[in-house]
């Protein structure tokens, strides 16, 4: 049911029935890419408007409302405004970089989403080291971040590039060790594997205990990854102007900022696929009735369902934390998140080496 | 152990801290302090201690409680008001006394610091909670507090 590999496999036929084999394949790359390129901009559409309206309701304000009803076009007035704006930038930038920079952040987050299985059969590129791919993605996006603030010749720029370098350094380490965690369990570093061997339980209830501590620290550190309050140092309104992109604007800034909350999503998608079993309903081994039940909401409902429960949970951090110092930032990730991820991995390998998982 | 003492408190304060903008979150229908402005331009009360402009209240009689003191003029840090006086003979005592001509007040230097209104010795200014002040033409903006025709109210040199 709700089986997408079909349908695909419909289209690519029906491509290569009326084309020869190497323009289809172009025609079906090409709209592949242009899928990803509307999810981008709809999600990024989506996601600053949703942002804006959570944030208004944990404040007690109302939020957008004036552009269509509840506000609901805000963001594509947003949009449409910083397409028209003009793009100033410095003198003394070095122009090559500086324009370079953007699209690093961009290609990189587009690059990550590629490998995500958003349902059964709808899955751009099921490459077998998927959450490998992902995380090396992410280190690729904060070389944008540094270009960026280095090229811009501004100071400020400069330090929150900085300080991103050392944040990314640290908590991709936590990140990582996490997702660790759930290789263990899982075995597989491919995501249509992972999410397949979460078909009795999902993973959260897998791997008990670790498997929450390892959630905790992922959702900590993919918020840090992400440069997202409590963790916007490279930002930090207050102290830094706007950080590395203090000297972009119109469009490159545009970039840097869809870029950053479709980072959100990524992670909230590694989230979801990792600890809540992706696009799988809620099974419980054995309750083949109440699973059958479950079977009839679609895949790519539970798939944004979880995302969006995930998304929710990283902006509630946002307008509740104040942003941390930048010895804090570094004493919270080597002095508590690593040591307890590696205390972690070999808790959950032990359990996974008793047999000791659901 | 104060090393996990400390994992577990700082658990803890994350997990209080969320509850309480999570409470809010759920009851923002409810409590939404966001006025939307020109819809409710009718209703919409100003707050107890807003300040808008400076303006001297009249009474019914078109009395009003200044007696040219020019305590206000003094006080002002940046010139906004003059005082524009006279001086004429009283009927009752025979001795001349000193009455207002005019007040003018220019709002469009006014910093709403309020030491006008703390110095005036008879209360005879106030601030307003007006707070449309934008106007097509700055002239608009020097204002003569004192209406025509008024004077003081009795009793206010006692
Ligand atoms: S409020 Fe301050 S600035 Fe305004 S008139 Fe009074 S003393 Fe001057
Ligand atoms: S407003 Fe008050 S302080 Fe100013 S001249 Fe009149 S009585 Fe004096």
């Amino acid at each position: 049911m709700y089986d997408f590999t079909g349908l695909i496999q419909g289209i690519n036929k029906w491509l290569h029935s009326i084309l020869p084999a190497v323009a289809a394949d172009v025609v079906g790359w090409i709209l592949i890419a242009a899928a990803f390129l509307g999810l981008f901009a709809i999600l990024g559409l989506v996601l600053v408007l949703a942002e804006r309206k959570i944030a208004a309701f944990f404040q007690l304000r109302l939020g957008p409302n004036r552009i269509g009803p509840w506000g609901i076009f805000q963001t594509v007035a947003d949009a449409i405004k910083l397409l028209l704006k003009e793009p100033v930038g410095t003198n003394r930038a070095d122009s090559f970089l500086y324009n370079l920079a953007p699209y690093f952040v961009i290609i990189a987050a587009l690059m990550s989403m590629s490998v995500l299985p958003f349902a059964k059969g709808l899955h751009a590129y099921d490459i077998d080291i998927g959450v490998f791919f992902v995380i090396a993605m992410s280190s690729l996006g904060v070389m944008g971040i540094l270009l960026g603030g280095w090229a811009s010749n501004n100071k400020y720029a400069l330090l929150g590039a900085m300080r991103s370098g050392a944040q990314m350094i640290s908590y991709e380490l936590s990140v990582g060790l996490s997702i660790l965690t759930i290789v263990l369990l899982s075995g597989s570093l491919r995501m249509s594997d992972i999410v397949a061997s979460q078909s009795d339980y999902w993973f959260i209830f897998k791997g008990h205990i670790p498997a929450w501590i390892a959630f905790m620290i992922f959702i900590i550190a993919g918020t840090a990854e992400t440069n997202r309050t409590p963790f916007d140092l490279t930002e930090a309104e207050s102290e830094l102007g706007a950080g590395f992109h203090t000297e972009y604007s119109g469009l490159k800034f545009a970039f840097f900022f869809l870029s950053e909350f479709v980072n959100m999503f990524i992670i909230a998608a590694m989230g979801a696929i990792l600890f809540f079993g992706g696009w799988m309903p809620l099974h419980i081994g054995g309750w083949d009735g109440f699973n059958h039940v479950m079977d009839f909401i679609p895949p790519i409902f539970w798939f944004f369902g979880k995302v969006s429960f995930l998304i929710f949970l990283i902006m509630w951090f946002r307008w509740t934390f104040p942003r941390l110092r930048i010895d804090q930032l570094l004493t919270l990730e080597w002095k508590y998140l690593l040591p307890m991820n590696l205390a972690n991995i070999l808790l959950m390998a032990f359990i996974v080496l008793m047999g000791w998982h659901l | 152990m104060s090393y996990f003492g400390d994992i577990g408190k700082g658990i803890k304060t994350l997990l209080s801290g969320m509850k309480v903008t999570g409470k809010y979150f759920l009851n923002a229908r409810k409590e939404i302090i966001t006025q939307q402005y020109p819809e409710n331009r009718d209703t919409l009360e100003m707050f107890e201690r807003f300040r808008g402009e400076v303006v001297m209240p009249h009474d019914e009689n078109n009395e009003h409680r200044c007696t040219g003191c020019q305590a206000c003029e003094i006080a002002c840090p940046n010139g906004s008001i003059e005082i524009v006086w006279d001086r004429k003979v009283d009927e009752e005592t025979g001795k001349k006394k000193k009455y207002i001509v005019n007040h003018i007040y220019h709002l469009s230097m006014c910093t709403m610091c309020n030491l006008c209104i703390v110095a005036c010795p008879t209360d005879a200014i106030k601030m307003a909670k007006k707070f449309e002040n934008a106007v097509f033409d700055r002239t608009a903006l020097t204002k003569v507090l004192n209406k025509p025709g008024s004077k003081l109210m009795d009793g206010v040199e006692e």
